[in-house]
């Protein structure tokens, strides 16, 4: 039965997403799809959903959400305190829901994102074959006030068994970013890559899922490149010495120095900071050819 | 232009083949050719791939488990091939009004590069341009043909909104902003046409590899067109050629 979330207070910052588009980026179109991929994957295997089922990204403060009819959640990813109906619950656990239940988020524990799975998925549109929210493409880019979320409701019989899922949380306080040397690493000199690897650099206020910006700079000399392919990962070097690291929303191609590339690990880990964060680079090499 | 691109990883999910070169129509073709195989390629898991003026990024939906064995795969499959002399090219033909209500900064051009407005027009609508790939925003085109007499610096403070289909000059590049945008181009034109359309698939007419002609129209011509294009009654003049 189709059944609807009321949201009463939108938080920060909070959009559905999935793994993001896939086949349209030559046409411009940004991946997007959740920053902590880890935490997604975990809240719907609990659930016992399919492992890309679109789920709610919440940032830093969570929203306030009334549903309407009974199913389960699960939440992953940053513990953002929270409760349902004022009742303290924990993490990665399925919680389960009856009609008019009401889920709230308190004080930051740890972690910057957190992730609300639903049995079954959210039930809401697919542009480009994804449900990721984009500004500009899709018809909402962030949770409003009064808007609804639609989901199917559906009671789990008693014999089934959610699955036990083993999770870490150790990466939300994690501050080491993996890394790989970017095609234009080699361009840098030998001190630039001392520093960029030894020193600590600090999350910038003004970072969002498109880029995250880095306060300090990185002295440089280095001149644009031909515009080239960039992905979610990419570190830019900008002619002034800012260090930009683009994250999903980023844009398909780029003419900045590409002078790292993060793993997967390193964007899960890099998107539970909080702007402000202290933040290594951990280099990783790729096999010999 | 290396004969054999680099092939490497980038990070752990994605690979990118670097033509490291200079660009061009040359490097274009190749780079075309080998996306083409890629495409058409299967691999152990979705993959998308991009290009650039003379790089391709094929990008995997997750992590790849063999990088390795990956990498060599690529290489062995772009060894193969035969990169056709000549390929099949499409010519679009895009109406573009040059009056002044829309060419924001058509005298500054004028001033600046010491032509005469008409001139600027007939240099701007000459060549037949070359996609090079979509990017930046979604629709907007990477073209190549400009004439070097029209090459002009940015504006120092970018406008806060460039009007969706503006036609702008900025350093040997030329484009039209899909969208209202903020933009620091020199805008000499407007075009009623849609360059992406999120409710069409594709989205977007063009492809890496068509070529382009910007053709004048009138004002009037440009209002009743943008009529026809919201109607839903316009179709993009297109010819076809062979190799």
């Amino acid at each position: 039965m189709g059944a609807e979330i009321e949201v009463l207070q939108p938080g920060i910052f909070s959009a559905i997403q999935d793994l993001g588009r896939f086949g349209y980026q030559k046409f411009g179109v940004p991946q997007s799809g959740v920053m902590d991929r880890y935490a997604m994957r975990i809240c719907n295997l609990i659930l016992g959903n399919a492992e890309d089922s679109a789920v709610l990204e919440i940032t830093l403060q969570g929203p306030h959400l009334k549903f309407q009819a009974p199913t389960a959640i699960c939440i992953s990813g940053a513990d953002l305190s929270p409760q349902l109906n004022g009742h303290a619950k924990a993490l990665n656990m399925v919680i389960e829901i009856k009609a008019g239940d009401i889920l709230k988020f308190g004080k930051r524990i740890s972690g910057f994102r957190s992730y609300i799975g639903i049995l079954g998925g959210f039930r809401t549109e697919t542009l480009m074959n994804s449900q990721s929210w984009y500004e500009g493409l899709t018809s909402e880019f962030r949770l409003k006030k009064g808007m609804k979320l639609y989901y199917d409701s559906q009671s789990r019989k008693a014999s089934e068994t959610y699955s036990t899922v083993k999770q870490e949380t150790t990466y939300l306080a994690d501050t080491n970013i993996e890394v790989y040397p970017g095609p234009e690493f080699d361009q840098l000199t030998l001190k630039q890559k001392e520093q960029l690897l030894e020193q600590q650099w600090t999350t910038d206020e003004s970072s969002n899922r498109m880029a995250i910006q880095l306060k300090e700079d990185l002295k440089n000399e280095q001149k644009p490149i031909i515009t080239a392919p960039v992905m979610p990962g990419t570190v830019q070097l900008t002619p002034s010495g800012k260090i930009i690291i683009l994250m999903r929303d980023c844009q398909t191609t780029g003419g900045y120095p590409r002078i790292l590339q993060l793993s997967e690990k390193g964007i899960q880990v890099l998107s539970q900071k909080i702007p402000g964060s202290r933040i290594s680079f951990k280099k990783k090499d790729y096999p010999d050819f | 232009m290396k004969e054999f691109p680099e092939i490497s990883p980038l990070g752990d999910r994605a690979i990118l083949v670097d033509f490291k070169g200079k660009i061009g129509t040359d490097v274009l073709g190749k780079v075309l050719c080998y996306k083409k195989l890629l495409q058409n390629n299967s691999f152990k898991q979705k993959v998308e791939v991009i290009n650039a003026y003379n790089s391709l990024l094929i990008s995997y939906m997750s992590t790849i488990e063999d990088v390795y064995g990956e990498v060599l795969a690529v290489k062995e499959l772009l060894r193969e091939a035969n990169i056709p002399k000549k390929r099949d090219y499409k010519i679009y033909q895009i109406p573009v009004c040059y009056d002044k209500e829309f060419g924001l900064d058509l005298e500054y051009i004028s001033k600046e590069k010491k032509l005469a407005v008409e001139k600027i027009i007939e240099l701007h609508t000459a060549p037949i341009y070359q996609v090079y790939f979509i990017g930046f925003l979604p629709g907007f085109l990477y073209l190549g043909g400009l004439d070097k007499k029209l090459e002009i610096s940015r504006k120092e403070t970018p406008r806060r909104s460039v009007e969706k289909g503006s036609v702008g000059i900025g350093e040997n590049q030329t484009g039209i902003y899909p969208k209202n945008s903020p933009g620091g181009w020199q805008i000499l034109g407007k075009s009623p046409v849609n360059l992406f359309d999120k409710n069409q698939d594709p989205p977007s007419p063009f492809s890496a590899g068509d070529r382009i002609k910007f053709i004048p129209i009138s004002k009037e011509e440009f209002f009743s067109l943008e009529e026809e294009i919201e109607n839903g009654n316009f179709k993009l003049e297109v010819e076809n050629y062979g190799g």
